[in-house]
């Protein structure tokens, strides 16, 4: 199998969750990248922080299908790793330079910037959900996390019936709604 | 039509389980009347926004499982940096400190060696000499010791009956474990066995009976040293309400259970403990209290003969203390507690896996 098909492959597994894909990409790229953020001022937690967050950039990125990566897998997690790590250098006011050569090195900054404003979405939902108190929490969670079905919840939450079950539901996602889009709308 | 209907409906939407003439009618409905085309478009964004989330969620939840799992099995180099990584890293980090400290210590060296040299008195030989000569003596003694214990373990070494049976676990992978007092009260012959049937034989370090804390060390060389611990051991308080769960030795297999912190402090306002809604049994004494980031909150050590299910645990914070106590003793300087828990995230079927390793029934006699 060539090396492209074989990270084509990794990546499909990658979109789906699916853990074995993940430890391969993983094993393959955690060492060299941890290797980076501790010869520039970084501990091993820092690169635990850096390598998972490059991650979830590719996991966004695979995820909705139809990406296609134009350089090599490893290429582009050291790329955004580094990227991400200068950054939070920088807002330390620890700049340094790494003393690393470029030639591995793919322009990542509009996958950063988007990267960012995704994360400043996902804060905004995690403390909407968060705010919600239970039982709706919960209830939201189960039925749009977890996709459980209204019978199914209405018996594990004690609802006398399907029907009220859907009622409370409605009532939390109105609140959780609520919640999120004026954050949204703020922060747009 | 019923806003709840109507959710209802725009998800079904969504979701595109509608049967083709109902879509039709649908988007007939959303053509004509914008609110309907909003509700639509609004709850598209948000389905959206959600599902990432979830998604993102237990993606985060895999990497975490993965990072543990690949450290664990020593395929990626684990939290500890070891050789030469280490020391750049260190060297990194307190290169100016140590070039200031190092300069310091230069001066302050050669100043005092010069006047030392200028007024010490010649013929300090016969202190050396003495002091070799005592270093000589402890040796003997050491080794005197050393057989008077090996006659000792000789003469013990018929069978023995354990008469009091509890749970501890380890705090430090060097074999440091922890218990209750109560449990190992007046006992000569202390082991532990973990969750595969192994035994150690064990000696007590230290008891703080007010405190009904003990600690002990294995001491046996069947013990391998575990280079680091998946839990971490809390120094502040939790909060009342958030889910705990324990591992224990209530009989000879390890038993689960799980409840909640229920008060900050224990039976008419102890603060030595804290209350647990949870079902515990004798053996469960000395077992340690998770919180769901895997970190331990405290030690089971007794229930309310009053009220089912409630039970007291002996606030973590007094490990710490217990620790700080032993370490007195300057041949316990080495010991470690763990702070950090490395099985924060996973669901707890995973967790428990992991410590259940490091969880020991304690038989005394």
């Amino acid at each position: 199998m060539k090396p492209q098909t074989d990270e084509k492959l990794l990546l499909e597994g990658l979109a789906v969750n699916d853990k074995k894909a993940v430890e391969l990409i993983y094993k393959e790229n955690f060492n060299t990248i941890q290797a980076l953020i501790i010869n520039n001022n970084g501990s091993s937690d820092d690169a635990k922080d850096i390598f998972q967050e490059a991650m979830i950039v590719l996991y966004e990125k695979v995820r909705t299908g139809g990406f296609e990566l134009n350089c090599q897998l490893k290429t582009f997690l050291y790329s955004v790793a580094r990227r991400l790590w200068l950054k939070r250098l920088q807002q330390q006011n620890r700049y340094s330079s790494p003393g690393d050569s470029m030639e591995n090195v793919v322009e990542v900054d509009d996958e950063i910037e988007d990267h960012e404003r995704k994360n400043a979405e996902l804060d905004m939902m995690e403390h909407a959900i968060s705010n919600l108190g239970e039982p709706c929490k919960s209830l939201i969670e189960a039925f749009y996390l977890q996709k459980k079905s209204m019978q199914e919840i209405a018996s594990s939450f004690g609802y006398t019936n399907a029907d009220n079950a859907k009622t409370q539901k409605y009532k939390c996602l109105m609140r959780l709604k609520k919640i999120f889009f004026t954050q949204y709308k703020n922060g747009q | 039509m019923e806003d709840t209907k109507m959710i209802d409906v725009v998800e079904r939407y969504i979701r595109g389980e509608m049967k083709p003439d109902e879509r039709l009618a649908f988007e007939n409905l959303r053509k004509s009347n914008p609110d309907v085309d909003l509700l639509v478009v609004e709850h598209t964004l948000f389905l959206q926004q959600m599902n990432r989330f979830g998604e993102i969620r237990n993606f985060k939840s895999t990497l975490h499982e993965v990072h543990t799992d690949l450290a664990e099995q020593g395929k990626i180099e684990s939290a500890r940096l070891k050789g030469t990584a280490k020391v750049v890293y260190l060297w990194k980090r307190y290169k100016r400190v140590t070039a200031i400290a190092a300069s310091i210590a230069g001066i302050t060296t050669l100043t005092i060696s010069a006047l030392v040299w200028a007024l010490t008195p010649q013929g300090n030989n016969q202190t050396e000499e003495l002091s070799l000569k005592f270093n000589k003596i402890q040796e003997e003694q050491k080794a005197q010791k050393a057989e008077v214990n090996n006659l000792k373990n000789k003469i013990s070494a018929r069978p023995i009956a354990y008469k009091s049976g509890g749970t501890s676990f380890l705090i430090d992978g060097k074999g440091y474990l922890v218990t209750n007092a109560h449990i190992i009260r007046n006992s000569k012959n202390v082991v532990v066995v973990n969750n595969k049937g192994e035994e150690f034989a064990t000696t007590v370090v230290k008891i703080i009976p007010e405190k009904d804390i003990a600690l002990l060390k294995i001491a046996d060389e069947t013990f391998k040293p575990i280079p680091s611990l998946p839990y971490g051991i809390r120094k502040s308080s939790t909060d009342v309400a958030e889910p705990i769960f324990t591992l224990g030795y209530p009989r000879n297999d390890i038993v689960y259970s799980e409840g909640y912190l229920s008060a900050k402090t224990g039976k008419n306002g102890d603060t030595l403990t804290c209350q647990l809604g949870i079902a515990a049994n004798h053996g469960n004494s000395g077992g340690p209290v998770f919180n769901h980031d895997g970190e331990i909150i405290g030690i089971v050590s007794t229930r309310d003969t009053e009220a089912e299910g409630v039970a007291f645990a002996i606030q973590s914070k007094y490990i710490f203390d217990a620790v700080d106590e032993l370490k007195k003793d300057t041949a316990y300087q080495s010991l470690r507690l763990p702070v950090k828990s490395t099985v924060k995230g996973l669901d707890q079927t995973q967790q428990v896996k992991k410590i259940q390793d490091y969880i020991f029934m304690v038989k005394a006699d």
